[in-house]
Parts: C-alpha cells; sequence; structure tokens
C-alpha cells in the first residue's frame, strides 16, 4: 500500500492527471480546426476564382484539369477555372441511388435480426453482418472491376443501347449500376448494425402494449419498434451518407472516371453510363498536387466533402433532437 | 414459421423469471399464419434480403478464396515487386505485406494510448461540460471524414519543414510521405473506433466498484490504472482490433501519403529502422488498386493473389473479436 501512495501521489496526483488528460483531448479537438481551417485555406484561391460558378456545369472538366495542370508547368498565369457539376451530380446519383437502396434493404434485415428470425438464422446473420461491413473498400472495388463489371458490359449492356451513345461516350461495364450497387453493400451493413442497435433499445414494454392490443407482431414492430428507433435510424443513416461520399478508392476503380454526367432524362440507358464522383477525382489526380493551382483544386474537391458531410451531420443532429422523446432515458 | 395461430407463452417458475426490464423475446411466438398477405410480404422480403446478404459474403469468401488459392504462391510474401512484362517476372509483394504490418503497429501504437485517454477524461473526469460536449462532437466529426480529406490534410502537415524528419528531404523540399505520415493519418481512422468502445467499457462498470476503491484510498488516477483499465481490458482490445481492421483496409491515405511505389524506398544515410520508417513504401491496399485492371500495373492474378491475403487478414481480425467478446461473455458482468 505505502508503495502506492509513493507512486500515485506526488507525481500522478489526480490534479495532475486530469490536466494532462485535458490537454491531449484539447490537441485533438485543436487538430480537427487546424484540418479544416487548413483544407478550407488551402482550397480558397479555386473557390476565389470561379465563385458560385465552381458549382456550376459549363464545359468539360477533363480539359479545365488538364489547362490547370498546363499552366503551372509553362509557369505562366495560374489558370483556375473549374466548373464541377458534373462530378457532383455523379456523386449525388451514385450517394443517393445507394443510399436509397441501402436504406431499404438495412430497415428490413435490422428487423429481421431483432424480431423475426429464428435465433439460428440471426446468429449466421450478425457475424454476417460485421463481417461485410469491415471488408476493405479496395476487395470490394477489385471484385466489381473483375467481377460485375465485366458482368454489366458484356450481358446486360446491348450492342443497340452501346451503338445509339457510340459517339458520346463508351458503355464497358463500368457504370452508375456498378457504382451504385458495389456502394450499397459497402453501407448497408454499417447501417444494419446501427438500426438493430437501434430496435433492441426499444423499451420492451411499448411493443408489449401494443401486442396486448391484438395488433400482430410485424404491425407492432414497424409501428411501434421502427418509429421509436427512428433516432438511431437517423444516425445510421448519417454515418452511411458520410461514407459514401468519402469513398474515393473503390469509386475511382469501378465508376468509369470519366468526367461525364448520365442524364436520367435519356432513359434507363443512363444506369449504364460511366462517370466520376468527387472522391475518385481526387485520387486519380493525386500526382497533380505539387502544381499550386491544381492543389487548390483539389483542395477545393475535398473542402466540398467535408462541408456536405458537415451538413448532413448538423441535418441528423437536428432530426435526432427532435425526436428526443423516442430516446432511452 | 410455426402454424400455431397464437399461443400463450408458459409462466416461468418465479425463480427463472426474467429480470425486470429484460427483453422477452424467446419461447413460443405468434406465427405468420394469421397475419394479412401485405405483412407476410413484408416477412417474405426480410428473409429475401437476409439470405441474400448471406449469400453475397459467402460468395466473396469462396470466390476469393479459389481466385486466392489458385494465384498465391507462399514465395510471393518474401518476393519483392520487381518490373516485367507478365506476371511470372513481377515478383511478389513482400513490401506490401510488410508495408501493411508497419503501418499497422504505427497507427495504432499511435491511436490506442490516445483514444484510451480521451475516453478516460470523457468518463472519468469530463470537467468543464462544455469541453467534454465539444469532445463528443470532435470524435463523431474524426469518424465522418472522409479518408481522403485525411489524406489531403496529411501532406499539409508532413510537407512543413517543422517535420521534414518524419519523411524525405532533399534541397530543403520535404517529401512528406513516408511511413510515419501514412501511420500517423491512419491513427485518426482507427481512434474514433477505439474511443467508442473504451468509453462503452468504462460506462459499463458500477460506480460502487469507484466508490469502493476511493473509500479504500486510491487516488482517481491510481483506480483507473489499477481496476479501471484491467476491468475493460476486453472492450480495449476489441476497439483496438476494430481499429486495425479500418487501418490495414484503407487505401486512400495510403495512395497519397505513402508514395507511389512498389518497393520500400529507404531513405539513405539514417539508420535502420528510420530509413525505412521516413521512406515511401506500399501497403496490400494499395497494391491491389495499383494492380487491378484500373490501376498502373494491371496483374489481375497477383491483385486476386494480395486481396486474398488482405482478407485473410480481416477474417482474423473479425474472429479474434468473436474470441474476445465470448471469453468477456464468460467471465460476466457486474452484478448491480
Amino acid at each position: 500500500m505505502d508503495e502506492e501512495v509513493t507512486t500515485y501521489g506526488p507525481k500522478w496526483s489526480d490534479q495532475r492527471v486530469e490536466r494532462m488528460l485535458g490537454a491531449l483531448v484539447c490537441g485533438v479537438v485543436a487538430l480537427l480546426l487546424a484540418l479544416i481551417v487548413t483544407v478550407f485555406v488551402h482550397a480558397w484561391p479555386s473557390f476565389s476564382h470561379n465563385g458560385l460558378a465552381w458549382f456550376g456545369g459549363s464545359g468539360d472538366v477533363e480539359e479545365q484539369l488538364n489547362a490547370i495542370s498546363l499552366s503551372a508547368q509553362t509557369s505562366g498565369e495560374y489558370v483556375y477555372t473549374f466548373h464541377a457539376w458534373p462530378l457532383i451530380w455523379s456523386t449525388l446519383l451514385i450517394t443517393g441511388g445507394a443510399v436509397l437502396i441501402a436504406l431499404f434493404s438495412a430497415l428490413f434485415v435490422a428487423v429481421f435480426i431483432v424480431e423475426f428470425a429464428p435465433e439460428w438464422m440471426s446468429n449466421i446473420l450478425q457475424p454476417v453482418i460485421r463481417f461485410l461491413a469491415s471488408v476493405p473498400s479496395v476487395i470490394y472495388g477489385l471484385l466489381g472491376v473483375l467481377v460485375l463489371v465485366p458482368f454489366i458490359g458484356n450481358h446486360l449492356v446491348t450492342e443497340g443501347q452501346k451503338a445509339s451513345v457510340a459517339g458520346v461516350i463508351s458503355l464497358t461495364g463500368y457504370s452508375l449500376l456498378a457504382a451504385v450497387l458495389v456502394l450499397t453493400l459497402m453501407i448497408a451493413p454499417l447501417m444494419v448494425s446501427i438500426f438493430s442497435d437501434g430496435l433492441r433499445a426499444v423499451k420492451p414494454g411499448w411493443l408489449e402494449g401494443s401486442l396486448a392490443l391484438g395488433v400482430n407482431r410485424w404491425r407492432t414492430t414497424w409501428k411501434i419498434g421502427v418509429r421509436s428507433a427512428r433516432p438511431s435510424i437517423v444516425a445510421g443513416t448519417v454515418l452511411a451518407v458520410a461514407r459514401a461520399i468519402g469513398e474515393a478508392v473503390m469509386l475511382a476503380m469501378i465508376s468509369g472516371s470519366v468526367a461525364f454526367a448520365p442524364n436520367p432524362a435519356d432513359g434507363l440507358i443512363f444506369i449504364y453510363e460511366p462517370s466520376r464522383p468527387l472522391g475518385p477525382t481526387i485520387v486519380k489526380n493525386i500526382d497533380q498536387l505539387s502544381s499550386p493551382p491544381f492543389n487548390a483544386t483539389l483542395f477545393s474537391i475535398a473542402a466540398f466533402l467535408l462541408f456536405s458531410a458537415a451538413m448532413f451531420s448538423l441535418a441528423g443532429w437536428l432530426s435526432r433532437r427532435s425526436m428526443r422523446k423516442y430516446l432511452m432515458p | 414459421m410455426q402454424d400455431i395461430p397464437l399461443t400463450v407463452p408458459p409462466v416461468p417458475p418465479p425463480d427463472q423469471a426474467d429480470p425486470p426490464g429484460a427483453h422477452q423475446r424467446k419461447g413460443a411466438v405468434e406465427g405468420s399464419a394469421t397475419w394479412s398477405l401485405s405483412d407476410r410480404v413484408g416477412l417474405a422480403i426480410c428473409w429475401t434480403l437476409g439470405l441474400l446478404f448471406c449469400a453475397i459474403a459467402v460468395a466473396i469468401v469462396v470466390y476469393l478464396m479459389i481466385q486466392g488459392i489458385k494465384f498465391l504462391r507462399p514465395e510471393m510474401l518474401w518476393t519483392p515487386a520487381a518490373a516485367g512484362f507478365s506476371e511470372t517476372e513481377t515478383g511478389g509483394f513482400s513490401d506490401a505485406f510488410f508495408g501493411t504490418m508497419i503501418v499497422a503497429v504505427i497507427g495504432i501504437t499511435i491511436a490506442l494510448p490516445i483514444g484510451i485517454a480521451i475516453a478516460v477524461w470523457l468518463v472519468e473526469y469530463g470537467r468543464p461540460a462544455t469541453l467534454a460536449r465539444i469532445t463528443e462532437s470532435t470524435i463523431e466529426a474524426i469518424a465522418g471524414i472522409p479518408s481522403i480529406v485525411l489524406a489531403l490534410f496529411g501532406t499539409v502537415i508532413f510537407s512543413s519543414t517543422a517535420l521534414g524528419f518524419l519523411s524525405r528531404t532533399s534541397e530543403g523540399v520535404v517529401f512528406g510521405r513516408s511511413f510515419f505520415a501514412a501511420g500517423a493519418m491512419l491513427s485518426l481512422v482507427a481512434l474514433p473506433l477505439i474511443v467508442a468502445s473504451v468509453r462503452e467499457g468504462l460506462n459499463s462498470i458500477p460506480r460502487h466498484v469507484r466508490e469502493a476503491s476511493y473509500a479504500v484510498g486510491k487516488t482517481k488516477a491510481a483506480t483507473t490504472r489499477r481496476i479501471l483499465l484491467p476491468t475493460c481490458r476486453p472492450q480495449v482490445a476489441t476497439g483496438a482490433m476494430l481499429g486495425l481492421g479500418r487501418i490495414i483496409g484503407d487505401t486512400a491515405i495510403i495512395v497519397v501519403l505513402l508514395g507511389a511505389t512498389q518497393n520500400f524506398a529507404p531513405v539513405e544515410g539514417v539508420g535502420f529502422p528510420f530509413n525505412y520508417l521516413r521512406g515511401a513504401g506500399t501497403t496490400l491496399t494499395n497494391f491491389v488498386y495499383e494492380a487491378s485492371p484500373t490501376g498502373n500495373l494491371n496483374q489481375p492474378q497477383k491483385a486476386y493473389a494480395a486481396a486474398f491475403v488482405l482478407l485473410l487478414m480481416v477474417l482474423a481480425l473479425n474472429a479474434a473479436v468473436d474470441v474476445v467478446h465470448r471469453r468477456a461473455r464468460k467471465v460476466g458482468t457486474w452484478s448491480h
């Protein structure tokens, strides 16, 4: 006992430990602030040169990127012109599609695991979900490139469809469809695990009350269980959206990497068209990082990603606030 | 599902009754036979999607296993990559394999102590309350930052001259890409998982345990060190392994911060092991990315082999998490 007192007495006094840990915590907070400030400061030249046209869609993004990189090499005036709309649109389509499908299927699977699956089935499903959530994105990308993309290119896209857009873009299987499917597979397990935690935490009394009134288990689960688990459904969705818009490497492998904006007005063929979201644009052009105007452009994309992820978190937080009454005490 | 429309659950004898609040789901339940058609269609969707997820997981494992066994040669794990025209000439991916290990060790060595410290501060100290709230949001925010943004941020801080000793420097220009840089940024990826897991562990320890320790004259710091942290060792291990899984699976940070080489590029004139740690390199994820048909190497067979090795690592980590959980459950929880 004496030894304890000497070891933890003066040197590891409570005040001192508290101050040390507090300093560390402040350091981590400061690091996050530094990250936000750094990204926006580096992005500023691109935003200030383009103004709101940064979000616009005039011109060819590939040509703009080429001009930016060329301007740094020829040591003339730096060119910053960059209109990111095709990339933003691609991100919206891929993320939106994947999140919608994943939300639907994750909700059903979570309900299944928590309420309806026989014990052996949920004992299988839970590790399966955990496994799918932990597979590295690059493996999903590899399987997408070597299995899904050739399948779409060879079997789903017809020759007629390929010919109809031959002058504009080539349909090889690198497509919105492949990107959405693989991204769904990546984010759905994340949602399932958060949703099922939420469903498990619903007060049993609420469910039993409904069952006692003669409502069957299915309706009870959806009307009482899922509704009271809404805070965690929002939380899981926000997390999944953040993961989806930030996904870079997998999408760089299978989205097709062409700065092209698929148009749903063209009919169903648009799901076979290639595109390139924001994240993969950074990955594909990373060797240009040392040229100042290109650096600013890449950081402006990163700033946009950071900002949209933050906005989604904020929206999730606001909508969870209005659902406080469902939160367990 | 059972055909019995509605069975009354048997009343358990009093000594076996569930504690109040425990969720009673087991036992005889109402089957779906009495449900309306739409409800039964919904249940069918549940089953379909559940089985689909299982089928996809099995397909991924089996397919990669077949390809892995077909293309993986053990010597690939100790032959470095080489330049060549066909896949037989290009060697293996030993540098990528060891690169993954190095990055994992660096990342977890940074993330684990910091993560534990933050969790301890949040649960045991947490004053002032404003700072605690800010910290919680910070950890949440770090979890939500895309790793490609972290990578770009990393290029800025590790290219600064003050941190030049962590990477290659030539003529005053700091290269900014090294195992140190990548590992440090990857630790941020693992940090939120570790904090969340350790917090959960600390929160599950009831108050009376702390009070008993204070009552015999231990300080808060000693209680944390001697009682609380040893008690939530399973959660620390879980957090560490979840973090490891994220670290070895991340690609964006590696592509940006470890340099675009397929071999170790040690820095000259520096002692071992710092010459390697300060130099550029590669990891399995980066190798798979480069060796896929969209990458620069385009060697699908090697990509499959490397992906199989990576998958085995992930599976091993998952299994380890399971073992820790099961063992922790066997030991039991605190009785309130």
